[in-house]
Formats: structure tokens, C-alpha cells, sequence
């Protein structure tokens, strides 16, 4: 019985720790002036994380949109308010599904991406070998990285939107035969841009910090060798999914839960 | 030739370029380091050897400020390495170039742009200039056909040169090997002791050579520190070295299998395993 | 390091979808109008109950979209909701005194608006005048009871 409790609190002491020193690390690699030579790097990652998840983010969305708009019509063309799917494919996207969705496919192909390359980086001795340079790793490999998931995946999550409520239009409007002024002026009717679309980005937001701050933190705390890369890109995806479901409940119980 | 006697004259007049002091390390339970003491004179090679798993690479992260000692202290130069701040340390970094074991080229970098990395972050040079620098480093190395290509496109030894371009491109005043030689063909080891020593005829650096290549350190090294157990065993020249009395050095100057440092992991009697009843572990 | 024109212009054109993005759903799906709003006056209106009328409800005039419902508050003196009509600036001084506001909804479980329908009033409404004339949300449960109680008085 003692044991368990010891080995309890062992595990949680060194939770603790391990969320102190992601802390430190969060606060040395994002802040500081960035130089014209940080631009660049911050360029390029932006093109990594960020341009090369916009097919599939878009691909996910014009489904999900669609399927949406196919569930919603026929519930509710039981009760003959089948002008209001506009309405609700826009705010089940726009508050939820879009930026959970953005967010967990993001931790998918570009979170896990950047763990296994600062992993190697440090596997390889690269980031020992730029500190004997004389170079920060922190912010040189680390704060371009973070900072391109900070912007990359907000805009995903707009591009998400769209592409979904567009996928809503077309099977709803296109296939099911929803009039389309009462598609569109509905939805203008029910959705606010601060408090639906200015949210759902917030969220968007909270989630990037969380999934680029724990993938490239796995990546750079790992150990060094080819199980070690493997474990912490694992754990990524999964912290990371987690971290975004949990935070989501919480988020939206603040914004449209009327906790507030 | 140097005329070396009047070089190494002049090198021993001056003060030595790195000084450890009763340096202690352990990590975890294992103590690496039980008050080890060495000096590395300027202008020389310095070779420090001794058997696998010595922590002679910890050696040298905590001579380059990577780790920090439980107890002891790394001068460079006169500063304490441990002591200074963050920005000073980088500062005292730009005068050392290390060689890693596997390179550590970038891997995200051409050879071109990796030896070319230090400097353009830490000068303000124009492109040409650059250029030219780079240039002359791989030439050094006998890599400058090889600058487009990437580091994943080079052989081991081939990746070591480049490593060792990059080293040498801010002109550093002291250099730290680490395990030149391990994993290489015959060819390339022969190149890169040629390397080793070319540089420091030339430009005069300060080199440590961490390594367990007995035959290639020695040829090269002007000093040689022997450590086992945690502790400096041994020091001397290469010469005083070969003659010593002491078996652990000479069991390892040697290369014999067996000896004072156990061929065997320590284990309980082997008859009475065999003979363990149950016969489970 | 060299910079890739490929890659400088991919980044370009993802930030550019992220600002259109944002624009489309700014425009066309929460309703924005890049109108200024000094193009709009303000009217209001008390209602003895609002229903489920909510703040950015459209106003409509014979089916056309000419405002929406900018603050909805209750009206301490009368105990009835207050509502705020942001008005098209054209409309000023063109709607006569006895124009009447009704809470309508359209269709059974659709949203609910404001439809206005103009007098014969030579007098105009200027900006920040009440609407006198007005007529309740229909509440279903009151619809209901009326029913059931003309039945039993028959």
C-alpha cells in the first residue's frame, strides 16, 4: 500500500518537473527579437508546417462539411426546419469542428514531423554540436518552429471553415435541394463574428501553443536514440490529441457555456 | 619540420591553455569522475585515452561548459567555465571548435553552407568573403569538390573532414576531438591523423584528442593522459608512456585482453551459476 | 542561407487563403457589411415581449433586409424589453410617425426578425425616436391557452 502511494507521488513529482522544465524551455525559445536571419528560418518552417498541411486539413474539411450537412438534413427535415442547416453546419464548424479537427490533424502531420526531427537533430548531436558553435539551439531550431506552428495552424483552421461550409453548400443546397438564400441568410442570422468566429479562433490559437509546445519539447527532451525518437513521437500525437480534447471542453464551457 | 625544439620550448614557458581541477562528476549513482586534475599546454596535442565507458567524452563536454561538475573546476584561459554567464560562455565557445564523434553536420545545410554556418552567424562578412573562407577550410580538408553535396550523401570519414572544416572556420584557438578515429577505414584514419597534425603545425591551435586508438594517438599526441576508474592514472609523453611500469597502462598501451582492467563484467563465481539449482537465471 | 522563391511564394499564398478565409467568413457567413456605420441611424422600439428575439435579428420591411437588432434591454420603467433598431441611413426621415414594429417568425421553428410596416403619418421618424406602435412576439404556450380557454367558454 505504501509503495503504491511512494511510487504515486514519485510519478507525480516527476510530472511536475517535466511540466517546469517544458515551462522554462517554452519561455527561453519564444521570446526574443527575431533577426532578419530568424525570418528566414521561421519562412521555412511556416512552408513545412504549415503549406504542406493545407492539403489535407482542406481535404478533411470539405468532408466533414458535407457529412455534416447530410446528418443535419435529416434530422432536421423531421421537424421541417431544413433551412436552418446553413445555421447549424456553420456553427458546429465554426465553434467546434474546425478548430479541434485542424488541431488533432495538425499534431498528426506536423507535430509528430517536428518531434522526430529535433529528435534526430539531437540524436545526431546536431543541436551539441550548435551550442559549441556558439549558437542557441533554442532559438535557432527551436523558436522558428514554435512560432510557425503559432501562425500555421490558425490559418489552417480558417481554411478548415470554409472548405466545410462550402462542403456543406454543395450537399445541402446542391444534392438536397435547401434553398440557398435560406442557406446563407440564415446562417448570417445566427452566426457572430466575435463571439462565434473570434472564439472559434481563440481556440484555434490556445490549441497551436499546445500542440507545437509539446511536439517540439518531446522532440527536444528525448532520448537520444531511435526507441527514444519513436516513444516521444507516440507520446506527442497522444498528449497532444488529449491536451486539445480536454482543453476544448474547458474552452468551450468559458466561451458558450456560459461560465463567464 | 618545425623546428621543435625551440617551439616547444616557447609553449612550455607560457601558461597552460586549459587547466581541470579536482573535477567530480557522477550521473546518477555511477560517479564518472573522482577528482580528476590535467593540463592542457598551448600550441600542443594533447591526447587523452583510456578504456571505453571512462567518460572521456563527459571529459569533454564539461571542459566545453555543456555539463556542469558536482565539485572542481575548468579554466580556459583563465576564466572558470562554469561560472561565467550564458553570453560569456558562448563567447569563450567561439574560441574552440569541437569534432563530434558521428560529425553532427546539419543535415538541413550542403557542406558548402554547414562549414560556412559559423561564420555567418558569427561575423558580418560579405558573401564573397565568405566565400573565399569556406573555400580555403575545405580545400584544407580535401573536400572542395564536395560542396553541393549533402551531408547524408557523405561517407563517414568524408562527413569527419567536413566536420573538421567547420571546426577550423571561425579559427579557433583550441580544438576538441572527439573520437577521430573510430569507425574509420584505414585510409580515412590515416588522413585524418595527417589532418590532425597538419593543423596544429600550421595554425599553431591548441588540440585535445579524446580517443582509444592507440596506435594513431600516439604517433601525433605531444602529451598523453591515461584515464581509468575515474582518475588520471597515468601522464608522460608517448615515449614515458610505452615504458611505464604500471600494469593498467600497460595492459592498455599494449592492447591485452585480460589484466588488471577484467575482461569479465563482474559476476558471481561462474561454477556455482552453472551449478545453481532450479537452473532459472 | 539561401532563400527558395518556390517556398517564399507557397508561404505568401497560405497567408493570403488564411486573410481571404477570414474575410469570406467575416462577409458571407457572419453577415458583415463594409459599410461604415455612420450609413445607419438608430430607432426604438418597446415591445411587451421580445420571444426569442436576439441582438443582429434582422429587420426587414415588406420581405427586404433594412437593419438589424443592434442592443436588446429591459426597460426598467415600463418593465418591457427595449429594443435597439440599427436602421440604412437612407431611410431617415422617410418612415412616417405611426410606422408599426412586429416581432415575426419565419416559417414554424425559424428564426425570429422585425418586420416594419410604414402609416399614413405625414410625420417622419428622426434618429432615436420609438416606434409607438408595436406588436408582441407571438409565445406558443399563450397561443395555446387562449385556445383552450375559448373552447371551454364555448
Amino acid at each position: 500500500m505504501i509503495h503504491h502511494v511512494t511510487a504515486l507521488g514519485r510519478r507525480g513529482c516527476n510530472l511536475l518537473e517535466a511540466m517546469g522544465r517544458a515551462g522554462i524551455f517554452l519561455a527561453q525559445s519564444a521570446v526574443g527579437v527575431p533577426s532578419k536571419e530568424g525570418w528566414t528560418l521561421w519562412l521555412r518552417q511556416m512552408h513545412f508546417v504549415g503549406v504542406l498541411s493545407l492539403a489535407i486539413v482542406l481535404v478533411s474539411g470539405l468532408f466533414i462539411g458535407m457529412v455534416l450537412a447530410l446528418q443535419g438534413y435529416t434530422i432536421l427535415v423531421d421537424f421541417g426546419a431544413e433551412q436552418a442547416l446553413g445555421q447549424m453546419v456553420a456553427l458546429s464548424l465554426l465553434r467546434e469542428l474546425a478548430p479541434v479537427v485542424a488541431a488533432l490533424l495538425f499534431a498528426g502531420r506536423a507535430g509528430s514531423a517536428l518531434t522526430a526531427e529535433i529528435g534526430l537533430m539531437k540524436a545526431t548531436e546536431q543541436l551539441t554540436s550548435m551550442e559549441m558553435i556558439g549558437v542557441d539551439p533554442l532559438r535557432r531550431v527551436v523558436a522558428p518552429r514554435l512560432w510557425a506552428g503559432f501562425v500555421a495552424l490558425p490559418v489552417l483552421t480558417i481554411g478548415f471553415s470554409v472548405v466545410g461550409i462550402y462542403g456543406g453548400y454543395l450537399v445541402g443546397v446542391e444534392w438536397l435541394g435547401v434553398f440557398e438564400g435560406s442557406y446563407w441568410s440564415n446562417m448570417q442570422a445566427s452566426v457572430e463574428f466575435v463571439n462565434d468566429i473570434g472564439n472559434g479562433m481563440l481556440k484555434s490559437l490556445v490549441f497551436a501553443v499546445v500542440v507545437t509546445w509539446i511536439a517540439v519539447f518531446q522532440g527536444y527532451d528525448l532520448i537520444p536514440t531511435s526507441e527514444g525518437i519513436s516513444r516521444a513521437t507516440t507520446r506527442t500525437v497522444v498528449y497532444s490529441s488529449l491536451a486539445v480534447l480536454g482543453l476544448d471542453f474547458v474552452l468551450t464551457a468559458i466561451m458558450f457555456g456560459g461560465l463567464s | 619540420m618545425f623546428d621543435n625544439y625551440s617551439r616547444g620550448a616557447q609553449a612550455m614557458s607560457e601558461s597552460p591553455f586549459v587547466v581541470v581541477e579536482g573535477l567530480h562528476f557522477s550521473r546518477g549513482d555511477k560517479d564518472i569522475f573522482r577528482g580528476v586534475a590535467l593540463q592542457i599546454p598551448r600550441g600542443k596535442i594533447t591526447a587523452i585515452m583510456g578504456p571505453s565507458g571512462t567518460g572521456k567524452t563527459t571529459l569533454l563536454k564539461l571542459i566545453g561548459g555543456q555539463l556542469t561538475p558536482d565539485a572542481g573546476r575548468v579554466l580556459i584561459d583563465g576564466e572558470d567555465v562554469h561560472r561565467l554567464s550564458r553570453k560569456a560562455l558562448f563567447a569563450v565557445r567561439r574560441r574552440m571548435g569541437m569534432l563530434f564523434q558521428s560529425g553532427a553536420l546539419f543535415s538541413d545545410l550542403n557542406v558548402f553552407e554547414n562549414v560556412a554556418f559559423p561564420l555567418r552567424v558569427h561575423t558580418d562578412l560579405p558573401d564573397a568573403m565568405i566565400r573565399d573562407l569556406v573555400l580555403m577550410k575545405l580545400e584544407a580538408v580535401g573536400l572542395r569538390g564536395a560542396r553541393e553535396l549533402m551531408s547524408s550523401e557523405l561517407s563517414g570519414g568524408m562527413a569527419r573532414r567536413v566536420a573538421l572544416a567547420r571546426a577550423i572556420a571561425l579559427d579557433p584557438e583550441l580544438i576538441l576531438y572527439d573520437e577521430p578515429f573510430v569507425g574509420q577505414d584505414p585510409i580515412s584514419k590515416g588522413v585524418l591523423v595527417q589532418l590532425i597534425k597538419r593543423l596544429n603545425d600550421a595554425l599553431g591551435l591548441t588540440a585535445v584528442v579524446v580517443s582509444h586508438d592507440i596506435g594513431e594517438t600516439l604517433s601525433i599526441a605531444d602529451y598523453v593522459y591515461v584515464i581509468a576508474d575515474g582518475q588520471v592514472m597515468a601522464h608522460g609523453t608517448p615515449k614515458t608512456l610505452d615504458v611505464d611500469q604500471d600494469p593498467r597502462v600497460n595492459q592498455f598501451v599494449h592492447g591485452e585482453p585480460d589484466g588488471p582492467v577484467p575482461f569479465h563484467y563482474p559476476a558471481e563465481d561462474y561454477f556455482s551459476d552453472i551449478l545453481r539449482e532450479g537452473g532459472v537465471r | 542561407m539561401k532563400r527558395s522563391k518556390t517556398m517564399e511564394l507557397g508561404v505568401g499564398l497560405f497567408m493570403l487563403v488564411g486573410i481571404l478565409g477570414l474575410v469570406f467568413l467575416g462577409l458571407r457567413v457572419s453577415g458583415l457589411t463594409l459599410q461604415p456605420p455612420s450609413d445607419t441611424f438608430r430607432l426604438q422600439a418597446n415591445f411587451g415581449n421580445i420571444g426569442g428575439l436576439s441582438p443582429r435579428a434582422r429587420v426587414t420591411m415588406a420581405g427586404v433586409t433594412v437593419g438589424r437588432v443592434s442592443e436588446i434591454e429591459l426597460d426598467t420603467e415600463w418593465y418591457d424589453a427595449r429594443v435597439v433598431l440599427e436602421l440604412d441611413g437612407e431611410l431617415e426621415g422617410k418612415l412616417s410617425r405611426d410606422t408599426t414594429a412586429a416581432i415575426l417568425t419565419s416559417g414554424l421553428l425559424g428564426e425570429q426578425y422585425i418586420g416594419l410596416s410604414v402609416g399614413g403619418d405625414p410625420e417622419t421618424l428622426q434618429a432615436g425616436d420609438t416606434i409607438r406602435d408595436t406588436q408582441s412576439a407571438v409565445v406558443l404556450e399563450e397561443l395555446i391557452q387562449q385556445f383552450v380557454s375559448n373552447m371551454v367558454n364555448e
